[in-house]
């Protein structure tokens, strides 16, 4: 195949060209600064209040409305980032600054992303207590676990929504109604969650929701946070009164209505793209566990992203299976994008216990709404080869081959 | 992110395989950082590197530096490969990514575990050449998926 096959999809999407094209006259045409008098800025303003009503809907956020009928546009729950990390960050450290005077411990769970982990790493250096919530082998969390980690000076649960790594859904509504219970905020970062599943924050119990357009073909650089109405929080970026004074800093215009289109895109395919993405998913989980040996699935078989597939192939490195993947026009990771380069395993994975040796030999293939069957079964056969031709080159394997000869005798 | 060299060494790595019997086996890393590699000798009675192999369990970096130190020691004498240095391995390569640098180190212990295992097989003494240190194995062996 001489054509590029894109594999990586949880660490970044290609904006789709109808995003792109309703982005482009907010660069050179309408490019007024949202907060200026003129009917200029009007337009720019107009196209955030749109993309912002798509958001709020798709999540089933509340809709506010004026005496007269129509949406009220100065009132609103999502609020608008450069990104998922920024989301996160401000969710964790200015919610925490915000209720500190009820208690200041956080409850977490270890397999969560580098913008929560480290943002709570940051508050305890600063005196707040984090528990990190262990996961079992597919990498779900405990609910009993976290109810009986809940205490009277807890004012934050932060629990991602999926995996990024190993595409696991944790049990949202249940964390949501243990939350509740207790009276405690539930945060849940669901950049690789939105738009790919159906979300409902008001079913769900989710009273802070991080987001962010590239993982669902919008462009990079712009996010949300959703903050349910009522909820104290802090400004994060200060400066001027852009988003309800919660948010300093001119707008992202154009990258606002690319999400905005995007997720209008994203929700209308959602269904067929859910089904599509999780029978090739299936194939490709089916034909490499059943046609490479000593092969582990990372993640539960089902109750997972439907995109999202995660190996581990025993007696070889990541590294030499995915430069022999480009080598063929192949794009996959080993994990997580944003620590590829550290030498470190996955903490995700070791966090579901799987031992460091085979955590080096990992391998995500994420699918997105572009992704054909013929794509699944070249890079599938493609990895027979590599995973063969390294074996055949490791000395793990070839260990691993004489004491089982040795064993049969 | 790699030198052409080093893409070319991994791609196609020199000397690859095992040596039935051979002069000097050594086997350096563990699985547990990420790399492991093991290094063949063929020496002849006159103390030449005849022959060469590897296996390398580790990046493409681990496997190229593998592959270059192959190259280099074969041909010489035991003296001559224990001086080969990690540095010259990387400067064959045109280079290493900094974060890479600790798999040249690999290659060069590689050597040396392999010329100690020659001499303690002959009973001979190579000047210079210090124990290795044994770390090696998938540690969770038994352990079927």
């Amino acid at each position: 195949m001489d054509k590029l096959i894109y594999m990586d999809n949880a660490a970044t999407t290609a904006t789709r060209p109808e995003v792109v094209e309703a982005m482009m006259p907010y660069f050179s045409q309408y490019y007024g600064n949202p907060s200026s008098l003129y009917a200029l800025a009007e337009d720019s303003r107009t196209a955030i209040d749109k993309a912002r009503d798509i958001i709020t809907d798709s999540i089933g956020a509340e809709q506010y409305v004026t005496n007269t009928g129509t949406r009220d546009h100065k009132k609103y729950d999502i609020y608008f980032t450069a990104g998922g990390t920024e989301a996160d960050n401000w969710a964790i450290i200015s919610t925490a600054e915000a209720y500190e005077s009820k208690g200041k411990h956080i409850i977490t769970s270890a397999i969560e992303h580098h913008a929560v982990l480290h943002a709570c790493q940051y508050l305890q250096k600063r005196g707040w207590d984090v528990t990190y919530l262990g996961v079992d082998s597919d990498g779900v969390i405990d609910l009993d676990e976290l109810e009986s980690a809940i205490r009277d000076d807890t004012v934050l649960v932060s629990i991602m929504f999926a995996n990024n790594e190993i595409g696991t859904l944790q049990p949202v509504r249940e964390i949501g109604a243990i939350t509740k219970k207790h009276g405690v905020l539930f945060h849940t970062d669901a950049v690789q969650a939105y738009c790919q599943v159906p979300i409902n924050v008001d079913e769900l119990g989710i009273d802070m929701m991080s987001a962010s357009a590239h993982k669902l073909y919008g462009p990079k650089g712009i996010g949300f946070l959703y903050i349910r109405k009522g909820l104290k929080t802090k400004s994060f970026i200060h400066g001027g009164a852009q988003e309800r004074k919660r948010r300093a800093g001119t707008e992202n215009v154009p990258g606002i209505v690319g999400f905005g289109k995007a997720v209008e895109i994203g929700m209308a395919t959602m269904a067929a793209r859910l089904e599509n993405e999780t029978a090739l998913r299936n194939r490709l989980i089916d034909r490499i566990t059943s046609e490479i040996d000593y092969v582990q699935l990372n993640g539960p078989r089902e109750n997972r992203l439907p995109g999202n597939a995660n190996f581990v192939f025993r007696f070889i490195e990541s590294e030499t299976i995915l430069l022999d993947l480009n080598q063929l026009g192949i794009c996959a990771s080993s994990g997580s994008a944003c620590t590829s380069g550290s030498l470190d395993p996955s903490h995700v994975l070791l966090a579901c216990g799987i031992p460091h040796e085979y955590a080096n030999g990992s391998v995500r293939l994420t699918l997105g709404h572009a992704n054909t069957q013929e794509e699944v079964d070249f890079v599938v056969d493609s990895l027979k080869e590599i995973v063969e031709k390294w074996r055949l080159r490791s000395p793990l394997y070839e260990d691993f081959i004489k004491k089982q000869k040795k064993g049969a005798q | 992110m790699y030198s052409e060299k080093v893409m070319d060494h991994f791609q196609n790595p020199r000397n690859v395989g095992e040596i039935e019997n051979a002069s000097g086996v050594g086997t350096v890393g563990n699985a547990k950082c990420g790399d492991i590699m093991r290094i063949y000798l063929d020496i002849d009675d006159s103390g030449i590197i005849r022959d060469v192999k590897f296996k390398t369990f580790g990046c493409g970096a681990a496997v190229a530096t593998s592959s270059m130190a192959t190259e280099l020691v074969k041909g010489k004498t035991v003296q001559e490969a224990l001086e080969i240095t990690n540095q010259a391995v990387m400067e064959a390569l045109d280079g290493l990514p900094s974060q890479k640098v600790h798999c040249s180190l690999l290659a060069e212990e590689a050597i040396h575990a392999a010329l100690w295992d020659y001499a303690e097989k002959h009973n001979i003494k190579i000047e210079g050449l210090e124990k290795p240190k044994s770390d090696v194995g998938e540690h969770e062996e038994e352990e079927e998926y």
